[in-house]
């Protein structure tokens, strides 16, 4: 440890029971970028799902908008130890989404505009888990927390959650994301505390 | 010990003794350090500042060196971001005799030396004046006659770092304030952002070659570089410096 | 698609938290994209991050040139985007 600095403390709230291990309550809405903020224009949007066999589904903005869609309110918790409680998405669920494709494959990897990628078991975008969401707090999702839509996958950590996603490729086999590749960790489990390579 | 000289020194933090604080503005401060170990440094370069909490926790943030390069002496120039976390103790919480841990010098890009005798441009936005007033001040130690010009955006005459000292080298250095908010009484233009007819007016001609120093938050070095190159400035002699969202 | 710029440092911001890793300084090292072959200073890369991890990326067409992730304990350096690093020694 270094040298103590004279009346120097934290303003981190890590006592608040409902945060996972090693994490601090947040306010604000942190914005990390790994590159550029794409900006996506709704008339070029498109968003595929593909399968292991190559077909894909895909739709433009129009068509995934009317999708039938949720309002739901989730705890967020960041790699970079920040969390935020009560966070209110409005999105459609992967379940729809994956309703109509064909697949017994094990793996997902969702594709960001520019080149960010994340990977996920497919079992972890099933059953009410994961979202594409397309408006933060009653509001269009703004570029920089990555709209017109992102990913999100509020039981891993955000990282996970890709925003300015365009596509999920189904896998038989794994394969590590942007991050997944370079010391993060595969899984993400932020109640295990599951951040880098060997954290089980 | 050859190889070890090829590959050069491993960074350590070092321990500062704050012997002076004194305010710019009131936003900013200016803290002093005297550093037993540090190995000098170079006009542009900066230096990291860590803090640590009694439960451990710690915080790095990087801060431009403010001094001209003198035997031990480290000044760092620090604005409060009311939210932030380390630049309100370092504003208000730190006195004289506290002892801080220091890693430098780093960067050795964006840097002006005495040998250097080309004009130079510098364009500072907020408090991105700190390593340009670094260069002018080494260019004053060292008694260096290379032509200087700078060109300072800042919002309000109140939050003019260093004006006294500015107002005394202007005899030396052409200094151009452009005021972004709120101009002086009697000012005669209004408030505004740097654009090609200030670029035009006060800073040194293509012609001139003038190596160009840039430092601000991101999208004012974006700009200016901008209209440094619209100007007909050769890419490779503008330098900049961006400032970030690093978490005050 | 349009991109904005505004959120990047330039390499020198990098330079502190790579002399944790390299004994040299980084920042007046000259580098080749290996994706597009722009050669420039290291200075001049366009740095994201550093959390959760540090991208240098290439000037003239955003690659990745180097990529860092810190742990307590463990550093991960991606230099894929690399063509070449020239990095300059004081002489012997």
């Amino acid at each position: 440890m270094g040298l103590i600095s004279r009346g120097f403390t934290s303003k981190r709230d890590t006592t608040e029971t409902k945060l996972p291990p090693g994490q601090y309550l947040t306010k604000d809405f942190p914005v990390l970028s790994a590159g550029p903020t794409p900006r996506v224009s709704l008339d070029t949007w498109a968003f595929s799902i593909a399968n292991e066999a190559g077909e894909s589904k895909q739709w433009d903005w129009k068509s995934f908008r009317a999708l039938p869609s949720e309002e739901f309110t989730v705890d967020i918790h960041c790699v970079t130890r920040w969390s935020k409680f009560d966070t209110a998405w409005e999105g459609v669920s992967l379940d729809t989404l994956l309703q109509d494709v064909k697949t017994s494959a094990g793996f997902a990897l969702a594709h960001s505009y520019g080149d960010y990628t994340t990977n996920v078991p497919l079992a972890d975008l099933r059953d009410g888990k994961a979202w594409i969401v397309f408006k933060y707090a009653g509001k269009e999702l703004a570029p920089e927390h990555g709209g017109p839509a992102r990913l999100l996958i509020p039981h891993l950590y955000l990282w996970k959650s890709a925003k300015w996603v365009r596509g999920i490729s189904l896998m038989t086999s794994d394969k590590p994301g942007f991050w997944e590749s370079l010391g993060y960790n595969n899984y993400g489990d932020p109640w295990r505390e599951q951040r880098y390579w060997g954290d089980v | 010990m050859a190889g070890t000289a090829v590959l050069g020194r491993r960074l350590s933090w070092l321990v500062g003794t704050v012997t002076e604080v004194h305010d710019e503005t009131p936003a900013a401060r200016t803290i002093v350090f005297d550093v037993p170990d540090w190995p000098g440094h170079v006009a542009g370069q900066h230096v990291d500042v860590r803090l640590t909490a009694p439960d451990g926790y710690s915080a790095v943030r990087s801060y431009s060196i403010a001094n001209a390069p003198t035997a031990n002496r480290v000044e760092i120039t620090v604005v409060r971001i009311d939210d932030g976390e380390v630049s309100p103790y370092l504003t208000q919480t730190v006195a004289q005799g506290d002892q801080l841990e220091l890693r430098g010098p780093i960067g050795g890009w964006f840097v002006w030396r005495p040998a250097q005798t080309e004009p130079v441009q510098l364009i500072a936005g907020g408090s991105g004046i700190v390593p340009l007033m670094a260069m002018i001040r080494t260019r004053a130690l060292a008694q260096s006659n290379a032509p200087f010009r700078l060109l300072y955006s800042v919002r309000n005459p109140e939050s003019v770092l260093y004006a006294a000292e500015l107002r005394e080298c202007s005899r030396d250095v052409s200094i151009t304030f452009a005021y972004t908010r709120t101009v002086p009484d009697g000012w005669p233009t209004p408030p505004g952002r740097i654009d090609a007819a200030a670029v035009a007016a006060h800073t040194w001609p293509a012609n001139a070659a003038p190596q160009c120093y840039v430092c601000g938050p991101t999208p004012f070095v974006e700009s200016a570089a901008d209209l440094l190159r619209a100007a007909g400035q050769e890419p490779g002699s503008i330098k900049t410096e961006r400032f970030g969202p690093t978490g005050g | 698609m349009d991109r904005s710029a505004q959120t990047f440092l330039d390499g020198n911001a990098a330079a502190g938290e790579l002399r944790d890793i390299f004994v040299l300084e980084l920042s007046t090292a000259t580098t080749q994209c290996a994706s597009c072959g722009k050669i420039a200073a290291f200075a001049e890369a366009r740095v994201y991050g550093m959390e959760p991890g540090l991208i240098a990326r290439c000037s003239g067409c955003e690659n990745p040139l180097m990529r860092v992730v810190k742990s307590s304990g463990r550093v991960w350096l991606d230099l894929r985007g690399l063509q070449f690093l020239e990095v300059p020694t004081s002489s012997v």
